[in-house]
Protein backbone atom coordinates (compact mmCIF):
# COMPACT_ATOMS: atom_id res chain seq x y z
CA UNK A 1 0.00 0.00 0.00
CA UNK A 2 2.00 3.41 -0.96
CA UNK A 3 1.85 6.02 1.36
CA UNK A 4 -0.39 9.01 1.06
CA UNK A 5 2.81 11.01 0.57
CA UNK A 6 4.08 9.38 -2.44
CA UNK A 7 0.70 9.22 -4.06
CA UNK A 8 0.51 13.01 -3.57
CA UNK A 9 3.98 13.15 -5.27
CA UNK A 10 2.82 11.85 -8.45
CA UNK A 11 -0.33 13.66 -8.45
CA UNK A 12 1.72 16.82 -8.43
CA UNK A 13 4.27 15.07 -11.15
CA UNK A 14 0.95 14.06 -13.17
CA UNK A 15 -0.43 17.42 -12.79
CA UNK A 16 2.50 19.26 -14.28
CA UNK A 17 2.85 16.82 -17.27
CA UNK A 18 -0.42 17.33 -18.67
CA UNK A 19 0.03 21.04 -18.21
CA UNK A 20 3.03 20.85 -20.35
CA UNK A 21 1.00 18.60 -23.02
CA UNK A 22 -1.78 20.92 -22.45
CA UNK A 23 0.56 24.03 -23.51
CA UNK A 24 2.02 21.72 -26.71
CA UNK A 25 -1.66 21.44 -27.76
CA UNK A 26 -2.49 24.73 -27.35
CA UNK A 27 0.64 25.79 -29.51
CA UNK A 28 0.24 23.41 -32.13
CA UNK A 29 -3.46 23.95 -32.79
CA UNK A 30 -2.55 27.34 -33.51
CA UNK A 31 -0.19 26.30 -36.06
CA UNK A 32 -2.32 23.73 -37.63
CA UNK A 33 -4.94 26.38 -38.51
CA UNK A 34 -2.28 27.94 -40.60
CA UNK A 35 -1.04 24.91 -41.77
CA UNK A 36 -3.99 23.97 -42.79
CA UNK A 37 -5.27 27.34 -44.54
CA UNK A 38 -2.11 27.22 -46.48
CA UNK A 39 -2.34 23.89 -47.84
CA UNK A 40 -5.46 24.44 -48.73
CA UNK A 41 -5.20 27.44 -50.57
CA UNK A 42 -2.52 26.33 -52.91
CA UNK A 43 -3.93 22.62 -53.61
CA UNK A 44 -6.40 23.98 -56.37
CA UNK A 45 -3.43 25.70 -58.34
CA UNK A 46 -1.44 22.31 -57.70
CA UNK A 47 -3.65 20.05 -59.00
CA UNK A 48 -4.31 21.89 -61.97
CA UNK A 49 -1.43 22.48 -63.06
CA UNK A 50 -0.81 18.64 -62.79
CA UNK A 51 -3.92 18.11 -64.57
CA UNK A 52 -2.80 20.13 -67.23
CA UNK A 53 0.37 18.83 -67.76
CA UNK A 54 -0.71 15.05 -67.62
CA UNK A 55 -2.98 15.62 -70.45
CA UNK A 56 -0.26 17.45 -72.60
CA UNK A 57 2.26 14.78 -72.00
CA UNK A 58 0.13 12.27 -73.25
CA UNK A 59 -0.11 14.12 -76.51
CA UNK A 60 3.28 15.85 -76.35
CA UNK A 61 5.66 14.41 -79.48
CA UNK A 62 8.50 12.63 -78.13
CA UNK A 63 11.59 14.21 -76.54
CA UNK A 64 9.85 17.87 -76.32
CA UNK A 65 11.02 18.03 -72.88
CA UNK A 66 13.15 15.83 -70.66
CA UNK A 67 10.71 16.21 -68.06
CA UNK A 68 8.24 14.24 -69.92
CA UNK A 69 10.38 11.02 -70.39
CA UNK A 70 11.52 8.65 -68.24
CA UNK A 71 14.89 9.58 -67.23
CA UNK A 72 17.80 8.13 -68.79
CA UNK A 73 19.83 6.63 -65.99
CA UNK A 74 18.58 3.38 -63.89
CA UNK A 75 18.70 5.18 -60.01
CA UNK A 76 16.03 6.86 -58.35
CA UNK A 77 16.10 9.21 -56.01
CA UNK A 78 13.37 9.73 -53.34
CA UNK A 79 12.81 12.76 -51.61
CA UNK A 80 11.56 12.14 -47.82
CA UNK A 81 9.52 15.13 -46.29
CA UNK A 82 9.64 14.15 -42.64
CA UNK A 83 9.52 16.56 -39.43
CA UNK A 84 12.37 18.39 -37.76
CA UNK A 85 10.69 17.63 -34.12
CA UNK A 86 8.95 14.73 -32.72
CA UNK A 87 6.33 14.34 -30.19
CA UNK A 88 3.94 13.94 -33.42
CA UNK A 89 2.57 10.35 -32.45
CA UNK A 90 3.31 7.49 -35.33
CA UNK A 91 3.76 10.23 -38.66
CA UNK A 92 7.50 9.75 -39.43
CA UNK A 93 7.36 6.39 -38.79
CA UNK A 94 4.45 5.53 -41.03
CA UNK A 95 6.10 7.48 -43.67
CA UNK A 96 9.64 5.89 -43.23
CA UNK A 97 7.86 2.31 -43.13
CA UNK A 98 5.79 3.35 -46.28
CA UNK A 99 9.44 4.28 -48.10
CA UNK A 100 10.99 1.30 -46.93
CA UNK A 101 7.91 -1.35 -47.99
CA UNK A 102 7.41 0.16 -51.33
CA UNK A 103 9.75 -1.73 -53.63
CA UNK A 104 12.07 0.64 -54.68
CA UNK A 105 15.46 -1.71 -55.20
CA UNK A 106 18.81 -1.04 -54.36
CA UNK A 107 19.39 1.52 -56.85
CA UNK A 108 18.14 4.67 -54.37
CA UNK A 109 19.99 7.72 -53.20
CA UNK A 110 18.08 10.16 -50.69
CA UNK A 111 17.37 13.84 -50.19
CA UNK A 112 15.48 14.65 -47.08
CA UNK A 113 13.93 17.23 -45.78
CA UNK A 114 13.26 17.38 -42.06
CA UNK A 115 15.72 15.91 -38.79
CA UNK A 116 14.01 13.32 -38.46
CA UNK A 117 14.32 11.75 -42.00
CA UNK A 118 17.86 12.58 -41.77
CA UNK A 119 18.87 10.75 -38.90
CA UNK A 120 16.34 7.59 -39.49
CA UNK A 121 18.16 7.43 -42.78
CA UNK A 122 21.78 7.22 -42.30
CA UNK A 123 20.40 5.16 -39.06
CA UNK A 124 19.60 2.70 -41.73
CA UNK A 125 22.81 3.37 -43.67
CA UNK A 126 20.73 4.67 -46.86
CA UNK A 127 22.44 6.56 -49.23
CA UNK A 128 22.04 10.09 -48.34
CA UNK A 129 22.82 12.59 -50.92
CA UNK A 130 21.46 15.99 -49.27
CA UNK A 131 19.22 17.56 -46.32
CA UNK A 132 17.70 20.69 -46.54
CA UNK A 133 16.22 22.09 -43.68
CA UNK A 134 13.31 24.25 -44.38
CA UNK A 135 12.27 26.48 -41.76
CA UNK A 136 8.62 26.76 -40.30
CA UNK A 137 6.72 28.42 -41.97
CA UNK A 138 7.60 26.85 -44.99
CA UNK A 139 8.89 29.78 -47.57
CA UNK A 140 8.59 29.51 -51.33
CA UNK A 141 12.57 30.04 -51.76
CA UNK A 142 13.75 27.91 -49.48
CA UNK A 143 11.72 24.85 -51.45
CA UNK A 144 12.98 26.37 -54.81
CA UNK A 145 16.31 25.76 -53.72
CA UNK A 146 15.38 21.97 -53.29
CA UNK A 147 14.07 21.93 -56.66
CA UNK A 148 16.62 23.36 -58.57
CA UNK A 149 18.67 20.70 -56.68
CA UNK A 150 16.62 17.72 -58.21
CA UNK A 151 15.98 19.20 -61.71
CA UNK A 152 20.08 19.31 -62.05
CA UNK A 153 20.55 15.59 -60.61
CA UNK A 154 17.62 14.62 -63.04
CA UNK A 155 19.04 16.23 -65.85
CA UNK A 156 21.99 14.81 -65.21
CA UNK A 157 20.75 11.53 -66.87
CA UNK A 158 21.83 8.97 -63.61
CA UNK A 159 18.25 8.94 -62.17
CA UNK A 160 15.20 7.22 -64.27
CA UNK A 161 12.55 9.21 -62.17
CA UNK A 162 12.57 11.35 -58.77
CA UNK A 163 9.89 10.57 -56.00
CA UNK A 164 8.69 12.22 -53.41
CA UNK A 165 7.37 10.80 -49.76
CA UNK A 166 5.42 12.79 -47.66
CA UNK A 167 2.46 12.56 -45.51
CA UNK A 168 -0.97 13.22 -47.26
CA UNK A 169 -2.94 15.51 -45.61
CA UNK A 170 -6.73 14.79 -45.38
CA UNK A 171 -8.36 15.96 -42.12
CA UNK A 172 -7.08 16.93 -38.41
CA UNK A 173 -7.08 12.97 -37.70
CA UNK A 174 -6.17 11.29 -40.87
CA UNK A 175 -2.55 11.96 -42.37
CA UNK A 176 -1.61 9.18 -45.34
CA UNK A 177 2.03 8.19 -45.95
CA UNK A 178 2.68 8.58 -49.79
CA UNK A 179 4.83 8.28 -52.48
CA UNK A 180 4.29 10.28 -55.62
CA UNK A 181 6.76 10.21 -58.14
CA UNK A 182 7.50 14.20 -59.15
CA UNK A 183 9.64 13.54 -62.61
CA UNK A 184 8.99 12.62 -65.18
CA UNK A 185 5.62 14.06 -64.89
CA UNK A 186 3.00 11.80 -63.83
CA UNK A 187 -0.47 12.46 -61.95
CA UNK A 188 -0.32 13.05 -58.30
CA UNK A 189 -2.25 13.20 -55.31
CA UNK A 190 -2.48 15.76 -53.09
CA UNK A 191 -4.37 16.13 -50.13
CA UNK A 192 -6.60 12.69 -50.28
CA UNK A 193 -9.08 12.92 -53.19
CA UNK A 194 -7.55 11.14 -56.42
CA UNK A 195 -8.55 13.86 -59.07
CA UNK A 196 -7.44 10.84 -61.53
CA UNK A 197 -9.67 8.19 -61.99
CA UNK A 198 -8.79 6.17 -64.95
CA UNK A 199 -12.07 6.12 -66.94
CA UNK A 200 -11.96 9.82 -66.86
CA UNK A 201 -8.90 9.68 -68.07
CA UNK A 202 -9.53 7.31 -70.97
CA UNK A 203 -12.25 9.85 -72.44
CA UNK A 204 -9.79 12.94 -72.08
CA UNK A 205 -7.46 11.48 -73.84
CA UNK A 206 -9.29 10.05 -76.66
CA UNK A 207 -10.77 13.38 -76.74
CA UNK A 208 -7.65 15.31 -76.53
CA UNK A 209 -8.05 18.63 -79.06
CA UNK A 210 -4.34 19.26 -81.27
CA UNK A 211 -3.16 22.11 -78.88
CA UNK A 212 -1.59 24.93 -80.76
CA UNK A 213 1.29 26.17 -78.66
CA UNK A 214 2.57 30.08 -78.56
CA UNK A 215 5.17 30.55 -79.01
CA UNK A 216 6.21 26.70 -79.42
CA UNK A 217 6.09 23.94 -77.78
CA UNK A 218 9.46 23.14 -76.55
CA UNK A 219 9.38 26.65 -75.39
CA UNK A 220 6.34 26.83 -73.40
CA UNK A 221 7.40 23.45 -71.36
CA UNK A 222 10.87 25.22 -70.68
CA UNK A 223 8.88 28.11 -68.67
CA UNK A 224 6.23 25.80 -67.35
CA UNK A 225 7.67 22.73 -66.04
CA UNK A 226 10.57 24.18 -63.79
CA UNK A 227 7.86 25.72 -62.33
CA UNK A 228 5.72 23.11 -62.04
CA UNK A 229 8.52 21.07 -60.27
CA UNK A 230 8.96 23.85 -57.79
CA UNK A 231 5.37 24.21 -57.09
CA UNK A 232 3.95 20.80 -57.03
CA UNK A 233 7.64 20.55 -54.56
CA UNK A 234 6.35 23.34 -52.39
CA UNK A 235 2.72 22.32 -52.39
CA UNK A 236 3.95 18.95 -50.67
CA UNK A 237 5.57 20.48 -48.21
CA UNK A 238 2.84 22.17 -47.16
CA UNK A 239 0.10 18.89 -47.33
CA UNK A 240 3.24 17.75 -44.95
CA UNK A 241 3.79 20.39 -42.50
CA UNK A 242 -0.18 20.65 -42.24
CA UNK A 243 0.02 16.76 -41.81
CA UNK A 244 2.77 17.49 -38.92
CA UNK A 245 0.72 20.26 -36.88
CA UNK A 246 -2.42 18.07 -37.04
CA UNK A 247 -1.11 14.86 -35.57
CA UNK A 248 0.85 16.95 -32.52
CA UNK A 249 -2.00 18.97 -32.01
CA UNK A 250 -4.20 14.84 -31.48
CA UNK A 251 -0.66 13.35 -30.21
CA UNK A 252 -0.95 16.07 -27.34
CA UNK A 253 -4.42 16.35 -27.00
CA UNK A 254 -4.82 12.55 -26.16
CA UNK A 255 -1.45 12.82 -24.08
CA UNK A 256 -3.76 15.80 -21.94
CA UNK A 257 -6.28 13.51 -21.46
CA UNK A 258 -4.49 10.71 -20.45
CA UNK A 259 -2.73 12.77 -18.03
CA UNK A 260 -6.15 13.84 -16.64
CA UNK A 261 -7.72 10.42 -16.73
CA UNK A 262 -4.52 8.99 -14.42
CA UNK A 263 -5.49 12.43 -11.75
CA UNK A 264 -8.58 11.09 -11.72
CA UNK A 265 -7.25 7.34 -10.74
CA UNK A 266 -4.94 8.75 -8.16
CA UNK A 267 -6.81 10.88 -6.03
CA UNK A 268 -9.76 8.29 -5.95
CA UNK A 269 -6.64 6.24 -4.80
CA UNK A 270 -5.38 8.92 -2.28
CA UNK A 271 -9.02 9.69 -0.75
CA UNK A 272 -9.29 5.86 0.07
CA UNK A 273 -5.63 5.70 0.83
CA UNK A 274 -6.41 8.87 3.25
CA UNK A 275 -9.79 7.64 4.63
CA UNK A 276 -8.62 3.96 5.14
CA UNK A 277 -5.99 5.81 7.55
CA UNK A 278 -8.52 7.58 9.51
CA UNK A 279 -10.44 4.56 9.85
CA UNK A 280 -7.87 2.99 11.25
CA UNK A 281 -6.88 5.14 13.55
CA UNK A 282 -10.64 6.16 14.83
CA UNK A 283 -10.58 1.83 15.45
CA UNK A 284 -7.68 2.39 17.59
CA UNK A 285 -8.80 5.03 19.63
CA UNK A 286 -12.23 3.18 20.51
CA UNK A 287 -10.54 -0.34 21.04
CA UNK A 288 -8.03 1.66 23.77
CA UNK A 289 -10.72 3.59 25.46
CA UNK A 290 -13.32 0.22 25.28
CA UNK A 291 -9.66 -1.41 27.30
CA UNK A 292 -9.45 1.20 29.53
CA UNK A 293 -13.22 0.84 30.82
CA UNK B 1 -22.17 30.31 -75.42
CA UNK B 2 -20.46 31.80 -72.11
CA UNK B 3 -16.87 30.82 -71.59
CA UNK B 4 -16.11 28.97 -68.85
CA UNK B 5 -12.94 31.13 -66.83
CA UNK B 6 -11.06 29.91 -64.08
CA UNK B 7 -8.41 32.18 -62.39
CA UNK B 8 -6.21 30.68 -60.13
CA UNK B 9 -3.08 31.62 -58.19
CA UNK B 10 -0.95 29.34 -55.64
CA UNK B 11 -2.52 31.57 -53.12
CA UNK B 12 -6.43 30.83 -53.36
CA UNK B 13 -8.82 30.33 -56.88
CA UNK B 14 -9.07 34.15 -57.79
CA UNK B 15 -12.14 33.48 -60.61
CA UNK B 16 -14.51 30.92 -61.24
CA UNK B 17 -17.46 31.52 -63.95
CA UNK B 18 -18.95 31.99 -67.48
CA UNK B 19 -17.57 35.36 -69.22
CA UNK B 20 -18.10 36.55 -72.55
CA UNK B 21 -14.84 37.15 -73.42
CA UNK B 22 -11.36 37.58 -71.90
CA UNK B 23 -8.48 39.64 -72.89
CA UNK B 24 -4.73 38.20 -71.24
CA UNK B 25 -1.76 39.67 -71.78
CA UNK B 26 0.45 36.30 -73.84
CA UNK B 27 4.41 36.24 -74.25
CA UNK B 28 3.89 37.24 -77.84
CA UNK B 29 1.19 40.15 -77.23
CA UNK B 30 -2.39 40.21 -76.25
CA UNK B 31 -4.83 37.73 -76.70
CA UNK B 32 -8.42 38.15 -76.96
CA UNK B 33 -10.31 34.87 -76.19
CA UNK B 34 -14.19 34.26 -77.04
CA UNK B 35 -15.97 31.04 -76.86
CA UNK B 36 -15.24 28.24 -79.28
CA UNK B 37 -11.92 29.38 -79.55
CA UNK B 38 -9.28 26.76 -81.07
CA UNK B 39 -7.49 24.60 -78.42
CA UNK B 40 -4.07 26.87 -77.07
CA UNK B 41 -1.69 26.76 -75.13
CA UNK B 42 0.43 29.85 -74.24
CA UNK B 43 2.42 31.36 -71.29
CA UNK B 44 1.56 35.03 -70.06
CA UNK B 45 3.46 37.92 -68.54
CA UNK B 46 3.13 40.35 -66.37
CA UNK B 47 0.09 42.70 -67.34
CA UNK B 48 -3.56 43.77 -67.49
CA UNK B 49 -6.16 41.00 -67.72
CA UNK B 50 -9.81 42.00 -68.92
CA UNK B 51 -13.29 40.34 -68.24
CA UNK B 52 -15.86 41.11 -70.49
CA UNK B 53 -19.05 39.83 -69.26
CA UNK B 54 -22.64 41.37 -69.78
CA UNK B 55 -21.33 44.62 -70.67
CA UNK B 56 -19.34 45.09 -68.18
CA UNK B 57 -15.68 44.67 -67.51
CA UNK B 58 -13.40 44.00 -64.89
CA UNK B 59 -9.55 44.72 -64.88
CA UNK B 60 -7.11 42.46 -63.06
CA UNK B 61 -3.19 42.84 -62.70
CA UNK B 62 -1.63 39.10 -63.45
CA UNK B 63 1.67 37.98 -63.34
CA UNK B 64 3.49 34.98 -65.30
CA UNK B 65 1.82 31.93 -65.79
CA UNK B 66 0.37 29.29 -68.09
CA UNK B 67 -3.06 29.41 -69.91
CA UNK B 68 -4.89 26.40 -71.59
CA UNK B 69 -7.82 27.48 -73.83
CA UNK B 70 -10.06 24.77 -75.26
CA UNK B 71 -13.09 25.75 -77.11
CA UNK B 72 -15.81 26.28 -73.84
CA UNK B 73 -12.99 26.79 -71.24
CA UNK B 74 -9.87 28.89 -70.29
CA UNK B 75 -7.92 28.15 -67.74
CA UNK B 76 -5.07 30.39 -66.38
CA UNK B 77 -2.51 29.32 -63.83
CA UNK B 78 -0.74 32.61 -62.35
CA UNK B 79 1.38 33.80 -59.70
CA UNK B 80 -0.65 37.04 -58.92
CA UNK B 81 -3.87 38.15 -59.86
CA UNK B 82 -5.22 41.37 -58.32
CA UNK B 83 -8.33 43.24 -59.03
CA UNK B 84 -7.27 46.83 -60.47
CA UNK B 85 -9.82 48.36 -58.19
CA UNK B 86 -8.38 47.00 -55.00
CA UNK B 87 -4.93 47.59 -55.64
CA UNK B 88 -3.76 50.42 -52.81
CA UNK B 89 -1.15 52.30 -54.32
CA UNK B 90 0.84 53.51 -50.97
CA UNK B 91 1.11 49.98 -49.73
CA UNK B 92 2.88 48.83 -53.11
CA UNK B 93 4.91 51.50 -53.13
CA UNK B 94 6.47 50.70 -49.56
CA UNK B 95 6.57 47.24 -50.69
CA UNK B 96 8.25 47.95 -53.34
CA UNK B 97 10.86 50.23 -51.95
CA UNK B 98 11.01 47.28 -48.92
CA UNK B 99 11.91 44.94 -51.86
CA UNK B 100 14.57 47.31 -53.60
CA UNK B 101 16.44 47.40 -50.01
CA UNK B 102 16.35 44.01 -49.00
CA UNK B 103 17.49 43.52 -52.91
CA UNK B 104 20.66 45.87 -52.26
CA UNK B 105 21.28 43.71 -48.92
CA UNK B 106 22.07 40.71 -50.92
CA UNK B 107 25.47 40.12 -52.45
CA UNK B 108 25.48 39.23 -55.93
CA UNK B 109 26.25 35.88 -56.87
CA UNK B 110 25.16 34.86 -53.71
CA UNK B 111 21.81 33.91 -52.21
CA UNK B 112 20.09 33.30 -55.41
CA UNK B 113 17.11 32.05 -54.42
CA UNK B 114 16.56 35.24 -51.95
CA UNK B 115 17.72 37.54 -55.29
CA UNK B 116 14.66 35.91 -57.48
CA UNK B 117 12.29 35.93 -54.67
CA UNK B 118 12.61 39.43 -54.46
CA UNK B 119 13.43 40.29 -57.90
CA UNK B 120 9.84 38.75 -58.51
CA UNK B 121 8.16 40.66 -55.90
CA UNK B 122 9.74 43.80 -57.42
CA UNK B 123 8.39 42.91 -60.95
CA UNK B 124 4.79 42.19 -59.48
CA UNK B 125 4.69 45.52 -57.54
CA UNK B 126 5.25 47.08 -60.98
CA UNK B 127 2.93 45.63 -63.15
CA UNK B 128 0.42 46.56 -60.05
CA UNK B 129 1.51 50.08 -59.84
CA UNK B 130 1.36 50.91 -63.42
CA UNK B 131 -1.69 49.31 -64.52
CA UNK B 132 -3.35 50.97 -61.96
CA UNK B 133 -2.21 54.09 -62.69
CA UNK B 134 -2.46 53.70 -66.28
CA UNK B 135 -6.53 52.96 -65.24
CA UNK B 136 -6.38 56.09 -63.27
CA UNK B 137 -5.79 58.10 -66.28
CA UNK B 138 -8.17 57.09 -68.39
Amino acid sequence: MPSTRDIRRRIKSVKNTAQITKAMQLVAAAKMKKAQDQAANGRSYAELLNKILVSLKESAEEGVHPYFSAGKGDRTLVVVIATDKGLCGALNTNLLKKVIQSKLGDEVDFVTIGRKATQALSRLRRNLLADFPIRDPARFAEVRAVGRFLQEKYLTGDYQKVLIAFNNFINTVSQVPTVEQLLPVNPVTLGGKRNFDEKAREVVASELPQYTFEPAAAAVFETVLPQYVNGTLYQMVLEARASEHSSRMVAMKNATDNAKQILKDLTLEYNKVRQAAITNELLEITTAKMALE
Amino acid sequence: MPLNLEIVTPEASIFRGSVDSVELPGVQGEIGVLPMHAPLITTMNYGELRLHNAGSTTNLVVGEGLVEITGAYARILTDMAVDVESIDEAAIEQALERAKQTLDGLKPGEQQEEVAAVMASIQRCTAQLHIRRKRRAV
